[in-house]
């Protein structure tokens, strides 16, 4: 039995991402260093196998995945989610997600319209929390991202969102004399595992 | 109410949006591409391909216009925050008209009357480009997939693991579920002559808490399903809560809501976890 056969068995049993803390926790027999030597090991053999499945970190934890480009298969017996986001839900999801803590009437005040509805139902998908209260006059509620929203998006942790600089460099790059201005290696690298498909779809 | 929503023709969700391309022709109208006035000034600067930093307000202000002209004969509801970004372009158009007055002394007066909306225009079409970004990742239940798990036994096990804490959201959510129970009130009856005050519910909360570790949602207003009752007992949950003297619990998602009193935290937590199991 190896370690990492062991892993394998959690994860596929596993409802959740788990932390790496929390695989820590469950196998106490085994130390730190060996646990994560192990994920790397479960991590590379997907690779090399070219495996419909892969372990990536969502949500600051594990979780096997199926690779994108295979839901037309997936989803003849599965029933896909209608995970559609309307332009307004994106745009008030991206403005929470690089701004919180925010309040409503900030995001409104960047979109120019009222964002309640939207903001609810981002609320009711459960993609948008409430973080509490700002300490200003009427104390009005502040949001943030929840883990959710890590989960279905499929980052890491926040910091895994691309930058806006990197966005906005992505626009610029026809523009060659503003090209030379931006620091290397900015253009279309992120740290998302899978940004590119911007691209391609 | 939003004109972005009133959708009055689907066709080519992908097709760029003409929108004063043909009046009079046909109306190929794309309502739904534009989310607010920021969108379609947007829309109207690369149309027109502009440059952001240098807006012709003139030209800009007029097809504005024109747009909300084209919403009315439409017979559109046109919103309040549409009239509000034609009214700053119709100030700043007449402000650029004025001579420039000397800013006086100590006072950092902007140059451009513009400048002020160039700034928004662009913070907002970075936030456009990040949400377009985002929606274009592979998402959970869409292009990726994960193992689930559909057997009831094996998910309450997984409950087992520990009780969630609930958010604010939910807490309002059960209790918009409890009031909608509640049955239709006989409208003859007088105001009661004993009201039931939020502090007795918050010593009747807390003298429950005493015997027991936990205490249901339900089970505080099941005796007595009024709408008084229950908007009482969520008031002085939520007293509680400020005061810190509960915390709130729920098993799962839809799963009922636990209260266990702060103070003890760890051995109530315990508790419950062995309760459910």
């Amino acid at each position: 039995m190896s370690l990492s056969a062991i892993i394998e068995c959690v994860f596929f049993t596993a409802e959740a991402p788990l932390s790496l803390d929390r695989l820590c926790e469950l196998l106490h027999e085994f130390e730190r260093d060996e646990i994560k030597a192990a994920l790397n090991v479960l991590v590379q053999s997907c690779d090399e196998r070219d495996s419909g499945i892969h372990l990536v970190e969502v949500a600051g934890g594990w979780q096997y995945r199926t690779r994108p480009g295979y839901q037309t298969y997936v989803t003849r017996h599965i029933k896909a989610k209608s995970a559609k986001f309307s332009q307004s839900a994106l745009e008030t999801l991206a403005i929470v997600a690089y701004r919180q803590p925010i309040t409503r009437a900030e995001v409104e005040h960047l979109r120019g319209v009222d964002c309640g509805g939207v903001l609810k139902s981002l609320l009711e998908k459960r993609l948008v929390k409430i973080l509490g209260k700002k300490d200003i006059p009427g104390r009005p509620l502040i949001y943030g991202t929840s883990k959710e929203f890590l989960e279905i998006f499929g980052l890491k942790d926040l910091k895994s969102l691309p930058t806006l600089k990197e966005i906005q460099a992505l626009e610029d790059v026809p523009h060659y004399e503003r090209q030379e201005e931006l620091p290397l290696g900015q253009v279309g690298v992120s740290e998302g595992e899978d940004l590119p498909l911007l691209f391609e779809a | 109410m939003h004109p972005g929503r009133e959708g009055v023709q689907h066709h080519g969700r992908d097709v760029e949006p003409a929108l004063l391309d043909g009046i009079g022709e046909s109306y190929s109208v794309h309502f739904d591409k534009f989310d607010g006035p920021m969108d379609l000034l947007l829309h109207l600067i690369r149309k027109n391909e502009l440059d952001i930093c240098d807006i012709p307000i003139a030209v800009i202000t007029r097809q504005y216009l024109d747009y909300i002209k084209l919403m009315k004969d439409l017979n559109l509801e046109v919103a309040g925050d549409f009239l509000v970004m034609a009214a700053t372009l119709l100030q700043i158009k007449s402000r650029m008209l004025l001579p420039q007055v000397e800013p006086e002394e100590g006072e950092e007066e902007e140059a451009d009357p513009r400048a002020e909306l160039i700034r928004r225009l662009m913070e907002y079409q970075q936030y456009k480009e990040a949400g377009m970004v985002i929606g274009a990742r592979a998402l959970l239940g869409r292009e990726v997939f994960v193992r689930t798990c559909s057997d009831p036994e094996l998910l309450a096990a997984q409950n087992v693991e520990g009780p969630l804490e609930v958010s604010l959201f939910e807490l309002v959510d059960a209790f918009r579920i409890l009031l909608a129970r509640i049955p239709a009130e006989h409208f003859h009856d007088v105001a009661a002559a004993e009201t039931f005050s939020i502090a007795d519910c918050i010593n009747e909360i807390l003298s429950l808490l005493q015997d027991r570790t936990t205490v249901q949602f339900d089970e505080l207003v099941r005796d007595e399903l009024t709408r008084e009752r229950v908007i009482v007992t969520f008031l002085a949950l939520l007293e509680l809560c400020r005061l810190k003297m509960i915390r709130i619990f729920q098993e799962g998602h839809q799963g009922g809501i636990w209260f266990v009193p702060s103070v003890t935290q760890e051995s109530v937590a315990d508790s419950l976890l062995t309760s459910l199991e």
